[in-house]
């Protein structure tokens, strides 16, 4: 380790660069690190822009590099040279850097604001502060949409999560995530397996062939997706007839690009996303990153986040707060993932047993691929 | 300087030996050279050459176990690993004063993922153990403060235990702090404990020394004024419980020798580390949990490289990985051959575009030159999203098709998302790579060759395969070599239109270096793909010799 390590760290002299120091004790720039597109968007104009206004002296940069934030905060980490002072990740990932010692232990009641009523950050934010370091901002969901026009004539609307299985109905390529995560576990629950069994099912070797032996079933009617992006662009081209995507993809979609998909809630995978902030950042840095987070993650902030893009705020009191579209002009909360209709048959995420079983099912799973 | 004949040394104009004075002047002119190629040297040196090195450390490189389970690795050792049982209860205090360290510098967790890599459920046993640390030494902390109560005060321990002599125990723990969070971990402490106390108390002088360091360096408080940790107190009890220093610490006459004394006196609660551990989560009473720790013990391993071949280490010896989770070699046998197929088809389709490029007039040479090129200054990723809207079962080549009638609009070609589409998009993305070096070899071609072929009686296709042909090779050779090494290590193609049986080593390992942050595998796979590459550099040496490459002229 050390010996990679020196040779790094004189990489990276020539590389790091002192920041400016404003008002006092707060950095004046400000590194964020998030997925681009329209998330990073709604982040933008529901927590930058406000802040900026607020803090005119700082400047605010974006790095697109969330899908890679773990890898490169731990090469910026041997490097000694953190340049990022704010990173969104998926809750998974948190948990890992907190594991690896890359992000900051988080004291909810004291670094996050109160909800207006005096609840406390941290049973405002309830169970969703998964691990030591993580700072939740929306729950997304993980979930199928389907091409109207294809659903065979006659026969009823997809609404079922064993729908997918089912080739017989609902012939047609179906869009996958090339990944066992929430794939595994659907197969698991179409294959008889009752939902508070399946992740005790899925550490024993028997149960993680059984579910890729269910996925088998479908195998040679799945495209195998990568990047979110990938489903909706494979809907609207009629490539598939369903496929699994973040339900805000699929909103873009449908209410935003008017394609003939429409959503089949059941099922839908909870996951969240959020906040961390870098461990061994300078005072100053540290200072600004806190004082934007705060900022960022209060009750209003986040339910302002909902209006550019359909993920629930993770906080329970902005939930009542949630209001119309800024620009569509139409009501947002039936489109939340959370919203009790969508949320009749929910299945969430467990971050624990994933981050124990990740790389064993993974690898079970790619052989299962290549075969 | 043996040359010096009997008029002496041959002298320069300004009186020094001419020999010197060239090798002066030459020293110089080697400078100057070595000056202007510094900038790329240095250049080539941070950005390939270190980075290739740190590569190949990087995948035997094993020291985390060793760093964080300083105690136990040694203690592991006397352990018969192969005969099913769990270590005896040496190793279990060790665990407990290492793993409590290692959770108050929060590294417990990165040994737990490293682990984790070899024996699935190792992440969270660590995880949840790191927290526990606490209230293993709670046992012993309530029992000794029960018994008395100026073990409370941490100035009552620091008397106890300060003094002069015990320097080198000051050292050799600070060794292990630096090993382990691999901060510095120098400054003075304000601490050294007495000798006489690391004789009688040997445990319990590691583990405050522990505590004083850690206390100082990372919390920045004074040791004198804050309460030893939960560890402290169990070392006492490990080291007052002993039957072979009772007589020694009733004899002791130290500073709080009549606390001891009182501690012994009144009995201390036999807590069984092995017990405590196992209570905690059941899998730290599993052989096959240690055998995966012994196994990965050593500083360097060749775990990963074992990996990447899927093969395992086991305390039987190497095994072969279980059936369901081998795709290493698999891949590294695809990328192979998918990198062959692809470099054919280029010879295929750049051979006759090269040929044409070379012997059109000018004007129409440089049009084609440019339809070649052009492509070749797009982004890589539009052209293989292009290739995606081309290829795909609703795409313009599947709708010509079935427009036209040859194709029948239920059973559309599958072009893409397999194999057959990583070979078409990386054919078309390489193809420049073949044709320019086969371009510029051509063009030295003498047309008067062909022409005397022609008029000795050859026929068309004579000429061309026995005259023509054979001068062409070093292109065919230069051209190979550069798409079938890139192919070799190509990425974001297979990742786009690969699919499932589309994709190459590469994709693993870049699974491996940002998700599953598996760097030890992920180095190895590349190393492997290293030593392919030059052996197969090697073995066209051999073959066609690499004097026969050329990329121009």
């Amino acid at each position: 380790m050390k010996f990679t390590k020196s040779l790094l760290a004189v990489l990276a002299m020539g590389l790091s660069a002192g920041s400016a120091v404003a008002d006092g004790n707060m950095a004046s720039d400000m590194t964020l690190v998030s997925w681009g597109g329209a998330y990073q968007q709604s982040q933008i104009n529901a927590y930058a822009n406000p802040y900026v206004e607020m803090n005119s002296d700082v400047t605010v940069t974006w790095d697109e590099s969330s899908a890679e934030a773990v890898a490169k905060l731990r090469a910026m980490n041997e490097a000694g040279s953190i340049t990022w002072d704010v990173v969104d990740v998926v809750a998974a990932d948190a948990l890992r850097l907190c594991d690896e010692g890359l992000a900051m232990e988080i004291d909810p009641d004291e670094m996050l604001a109160d909800a207006p009523d005096g609840t406390s950050a941290a049973d405002d934010f309830g169970d969703l502060l998964v691990g030591d370091c993580f700072i939740p901002q929306i729950v997304y969901s993980t979930t199928f949409g389907y091409r109207t026009d294809l659903v065979p004539a006659g026969t009823e609307a997809p609404n079922d999560i064993c729908d997918v299985f089912d080739l017989a109905t609902y012939p047609g390529m179906r869009a996958l995530e090339k990944r066992p995560i929430n794939n595994v576990e659907w197969a698991l629950l179409c294959d008889g397996v009752a939902k508070e069994d399946v992740y005790d099912v899925l550490a024993t070797e028997e149960g993680q062939e059984q579910a890729l032996a269910k996925l088998d079933t479908i195998k040679d009617s799945v495209i195998w997706w990568s990047a979110g992006a990938d489903t909706p662009q494979l809907l609207a081209d009629g490539e598939v007839f369903m496929g699994s995507t973040y339900n805000g993809r699929l909103f873009a979609a449908i209410v935003e690009q008017g394609q003939p998909i429409e959503m089949m809630w059941d099922a839908q995978v909870f996951d969240l996303d959020g906040w961390i902030i870098p461990e061994g950042l300078s005072d100053e840095r540290l200072e600004r990153a806190l004082d934007f987070v705060r900022f960022a993650t209060d009750t209003q902030r986040l339910a302002d986040q909902a209006q550019y893009i359909s993920y629930g705020p993770a906080r329970q009191s902005s939930a009542p707060l949630v209001g119309k579209h800024a620009t569509l002009g139409i009501d947002m909360a039936p489109h939340m993932p959370t919203d009790p209709n969508n949320a009749k048959n929910t299945f969430l995420y467990n971050f624990e047993f994933w981050a124990d079983y990740r790389d064993d099912i993974d690898a079970k799973f790619q052989a299962w691929l290549a075969q | 300087m043996s040359d010096t004949t009997a008029s002496g040394p041959m002298l320069a104009a300004d009186g020094r030996p001419l020999k010197e004075s060239l090798r002066r002047a030459l020293r110089r002119q080697k400078l100057r050279a070595l000056a202007l190629i510094a900038p790329l040297l240095l250049f080539v040196l941070l950005t390939f050459v270190i980075p290739i090195l740190s590569m190949l450390v990087r995948s035997v490189e094993n020291d985390i176990v060793a760093t964080t389970l300083p105690g136990t690795v040694p203690a592991l050792t006397e352990w018969d690993s192969s005969q099913g049982d769990i270590p005896p209860e040496d190793v279990y205090r060790n665990l407990f004063f290492d793993m409590f360290n290692a959770a108050e510098a929060k590294e417990h967790t990165k040994l737990g993922t490293r682990l984790n890599y070899e024996n699935t459920g190792l992440a969270s046993l660590f995880r949840t153990s790191g927290r526990s640390m606490d209230d293993i030494g709670e046992i012993f902390q309530d029992a000794i403060e029960d018994i008395d109560a100026r073990f409370e005060d941490g100035a009552f321990w620091y008397e106890m235990m300060n003094g002069t002599g015990g320097g080198a125990l000051v050292a050799e723990r600070r060794t292990r702090w630096t090993e382990l969070t691999d901060d510095d971990m120098n400054g003075d402490i304000g601490f050294t404990p007495s000798q006489a106390v690391v004789d009688l108390l040997p445990t319990t002088a590691a583990a405050y020394t522990d505590f004083a360091i850690w206390t100082v360096i990372d919390a920045e408080d004074v040791v004198a004024e804050e309460d030893p940790w939960e560890a402290v107190y169990a070392a006492l009890a490990i080291d007052l419980r002993d039957p072979a220093r009772a007589a020694a610490i009733a004899s002791y006459a130290g500073p709080g020798a009549d606390a001891l004394q009182a501690l012994t006196a009144a009995g201390l609660p036999e807590q069984s580390f092995t017990d405590a551990f196992i209570e905690l989560d059941e899998d730290w009473g599993d052989a096959d949990v240690w055998q995966t720790v012994a196994l990965y013990s050593p500083t360097y391993t060749p775990g990963y490289f074992l990996n990447s071949v899927d093969r395992e280490l086991t305390i039987n010896g190497v095994a072969a990985r279980p059936d369901n989770e081998q795709i290493y070699i698999k891949l590294f046998m695809r990328t192979l051959w998918m990198s062959l197929i692809i470099t054919s088809s280029c010879i295929l389709l750049g051979y006759p575009v090269a040929w044409l490029l070379a012997n059109l007039p000018v004007r129409s040479a440089n049009v084609l030159m440019i339809l070649v090129l052009l492509p070749f200054w797009t982004s890589l990723l539009v052209r293989t999203s292009a290739w995606k809207v081309l290829l795909q079962q609703q795409g313009v080549i599947n709708e010509i098709l079935v427009w036209l009638g040859f194709v029948d609009d239920a059973n559309r070609l599958i072009l893409m998302n397999n194999s057959t589409g990583t070979i078409i998009a990386m054919t078309h993305i390489l193809l420049p790579f073949m044709i320019l070096p086969l371009y510029s070899v051509m063009k030295t071609i003498q047309p008067t060759y062909l022409r005397a072929a022609k008029s000795l009686g050859a026929t068309n296709w004579t000429a061309f395969w026995r005259v023509y042909f054979p001068q062409s090779i070093p292109g065919i050779g230069a051209g190979s070599i550069l798409v079938f090494i890139l192919s070799i290590g190509y990425y974001i193609t297979p990742e786009i239109v690969g699919g499932t049986d589309g994709v190459f080593i590469s994709n693993r390992i870049a699974y491996n270096i940002s998700r599953s942050l598996n760097w030890g595998l992920a180095a190895a796979l590349g190393t492997i793909l290293l030593v392919l590459v030059m052996a197969l550099y090697w073995l066209y040496d051999r073959i066609v010799g690499i004097d026969n490459v050329k990329l121009g002229g």
